[in-house]
């Protein structure tokens, strides 16, 4: 296995206490597989990722359980040294706002060079080939004369190509997405999710996918992980999910979505709100928002259950898994 | 097929933002064209909803129609009377009937107002509607329109989520009893789980105060879902209008073709069946549009007469007769049908799998 989490657990130290962001979160990905992580705004997912990168702001944040094994070490367990040269060569991340995420005041081809300056000891001559070298790659037109704009004089989805290309630079074996195309355009983001499965199949590399958007994930993943408060309420290989969810939230989120059928109908919302980390729910997290609470909800922590053994195990964190699962079939 | 009665009439809106350059003597090098001839028009009680990516024009389209910018030409018609011509005390009770709900529910409410000030602020510019010593009831009845707890009238936007500071904004829009809304993304900055509660909200008041909505977003679904009618905008013009069915079942329009197809299905299975067109290349800059058809850069149909002559929006011609879903206007010059979409519960079987991989992959 590429990247296995194993009951990570992290907190936030604020001035209203304690925020629990992840309670026991258990993932893997293999080479050449796609994992979403599906989640709402402070579900965990990307605090997740933080963690996986190790770069995590700490503090305010705390890792206080779980292990982090990628390719078979620890990454909790290494010198910052260690870690150091994994980021980059071995996993690298893509983040959501490219503007952001580049240096305005470094032209691309500085930043992209920079990777094998720093990682792999290249002059800054043959660095800059390189950097002209991975703008084609990810299919930048004209990139021998861009190599030395900023980012500023690129598109966002350009900008999010040069992202991409950061990110693959030293072709490391996992690449972790998050919500890469969110800021972008529909025709657009169609580009670039195209141009990351096809780099992804190439190099054949792990991709952990951070999203909200059940359209993308549907559309890229080989497997899905549903957060809620910190924690993973399903998990599931993508054809299944979508047929018949085994977690009253996933159900809810794909009730949700407008179907044609069903114009001029209200739309199925999940009452109430997302709950504050400072103070999760007690049992089961989701259960004041549940219609299919029971008392046993309200006290006891659902396990995350075997759904299914085979031919690919499915994970649910719901007491009532199969009356979820009989509902909607 | 019958139209109800229009409450606005949009034709020929222009927004031109000037280019200048100098500090002192200011020169004139250009103009960013946003929006570039658009019209339209709103039905009472009806839906309109307008689609298009970033930079499409349809923020300010929404900006104009609630005299926030003032257009460069053309003519916004309430009930027969063109606002863009209005001022003073005629222009003010004509706002009154035309009011706003914005995107950002984090940004467009004043953190030093409490909640029973924001929503009852529009009173102090038309009293009229409500007497002093009556406002704070009309607030409270608000509150509890919009699903929110009438007691919470003394607290701060910050004490909200994002979800309920958009039913405060929505609170604001309907402080007037306004005829017409125009929400300009209201629901897209929300959580996924959130939206769908804004989306029956809006869809409850419409028929409770019998509003016409004037709905712009980028999330095809949810304006499917919501609109009777829906308009696709690129590079500050109308490329295709008509209702719901015609529009995402029976486009003519290339770009609302690509559009279409590029929206993530939230169905495994459709990865198999469904025909995607990329798009290449980006929107061009609104600053340099093309010459002739606006999409021409983009399209995979384009040939010389789409850079010579500026497609009109109308029914092409070979789908006027006989009248069928194709009938609608679309500004192509080779409007044809192509199905993107594959109708839902219609998809063929999936092919059968490749070979069963040698050992199931270990999962989580």
């Amino acid at each position: 296995m590429l990247l296995e989490v194993r009951d990570l657990h992290v907190e936030f130290t604020t001035r209203d206490g304690v925020a629990k962001a992840v309670n026991g979160v258990t993932y893997a990905v293999d080479e050449g597989q796609t994992l979403a992580v599906l989640g709402e705004s402070g579900s965990g997912k990307s605090v997740t990722a933080q963690a996986v990168m190790g770069i995590l702001d700490v503090p305010p944040g705390r890792i206080t359980g779980g292990e982090i094994l990628f390719q078979g070490k620890d990454l909790l367990r290494m010198k910052e040294e260690e870690r150091r040269r994994i980021r980059g060569a071995g996993m690298a991340m893509i983040f959501q706002d490219a503007l952001s995420a580049l240096n305005p005041v470094l032209t691309v081809g500085a930043q992209l060079g920079e990777m094998f300056t720093v990682h792999r000891g290249m002059s800054r001559k043959d660095a800059r080939a390189k950097a002209v070298e991975l703008m084609d790659r990810v299919k930048i037109p004209a990139a021998r004369q861009r190599v030395g704009d900023y980012p500023h004089q690129f598109s966002g989805g350009m900008r999010q190509r040069i992202m991409i290309a950061m990110a693959l630079a030293l072709e490391p074996s996992l690449i972790i997405a998050d919500e890469p195309t969110t800021a972008l355009d529909v025709t657009v983001q169609a580009q670039v999710m195209d141009l990351l499965a096809e780099l992804q199949r190439e190099l054949n590399m792990g991709l952990i996918l951070i999203t909200h958007d059940l359209g993308v994930v549907a559309d890229v993943a080989d497997k899905i992980a549903v957060m809620y408060a910190g924690r993973i309420v399903e998990a599931a290989p993508v054809h299944e999910i979508y047929k018949a969810p085994a977690h009253p939230y996933t159900r809810g989120l794909l009730d949700s979505i407008p179907r044609l059928d069903q114009k001029g109908q209200e739309l199925y919302a999940i009452k109430g709100l997302p709950p504050s980390l400072l103070a999760i729910p007690s049992g089961c997290a989701f259960n004041p928002r549940c219609p299919m609470a029971q008392p046993v909800c309200r006290g006891t922590v659902p396990p995350l259950y075997q759904v299914t053994e085979s031919p690919v195990p499915r994970t649910s964190a719901c007491h009532f898994w199969k009356e979820c699962l009989h509902a909607h079939a | 097929m019958p139209m109800p009665e229009a409450v606005l009439e949009v034709t020929d809106l222009v927004k031109h933002y000037p280019l200048t350059r100098g500090i002192l003597f200011k020169r004139q090098i250009g103009a960013v064209q946003a929006v570039d001839g658009v019209s339209f028009a709103l039905g009472a009680g009806e839906t309109l909803g307008i689609v298009g990516e970033s930079g499409c024009g349809k923020s300010t389209v929404a900006r104009m129609l609630v005299n926030l910018e003032r257009p460069t030409a053309g003519a916004i018609r309430y009930k027969g009377e063109d606002i863009t011509k209005l001022s003073g005390r005629a222009l003010k009770s004509v706002r009154r009937n035309i009011q706003m709900v914005f995107q950002d529910p984090y940004t467009s409410l004043n953190p030093r107002m409490t909640v029973g000030d924001i929503i009852g602020e529009p009173y102090e510019i038309h009293p009229e509607v409500a007497p002093k010593g009556d406002r704070r009831r009309k607030v409270q009845e608000l509150l509890d329109v919009v699903g929110l707890n009438p007691e919470y009238i003394n607290r701060y936007p910050h004490q909200f989520s994002g979800g309920q500071r958009q039913r405060i904004g929505i609170a604001r829009g309907l402080a007037l009893r306004p005829e017409i809304i125009v929400a300009d993304e209201p629901v897209s900055a929300l959580d996924v789980s959130v939206q769908a509660q804004v989306v029956n909200l809006l869809d409850r008041l419409q028929a409770e105060f019998s509003l016409s909505y004037v709905f712009i977003a980028h999330d095809l679904s949810i304006v499917r879902h919501i609109s009777d009618r829906v308009g696709v905008m690129y590079l500050g013009k109308i490329v295709e209008i008509g209702t719901d069915t015609q529009i995402y079942d029976h486009p003519t329009h290339p770009y609302t073709q690509a559009l279409l197809s590029a929206v993530p299905v939230p169905d495994p299975e459709a990865r198999l069946h469904r025909e995607r067109i990329i798009l290449t290349g980006d929107v061009p800059s609104p600053a340099h549009p093309p010459s002739g058809c606006r999409f021409r850069t983009r399209c995979w149909k384009a040939q010389q007469l789409c850079t010579d002559v500026v497609p009109p929006l109308h029914v092409p011609p070979e789908f006027r007769l006989p009248i069928t879903p194709l009938s609608h206007p679309s500004a192509c010059h080779f409007a044809a049908e192509k199905q993107v979409v594959p109708p839902q519960g219609e998809l063929a079987p999936p092919p059968p799998p490749p070979e069963a991989p040698e050992a199931p992959p270990k999962f989580l």
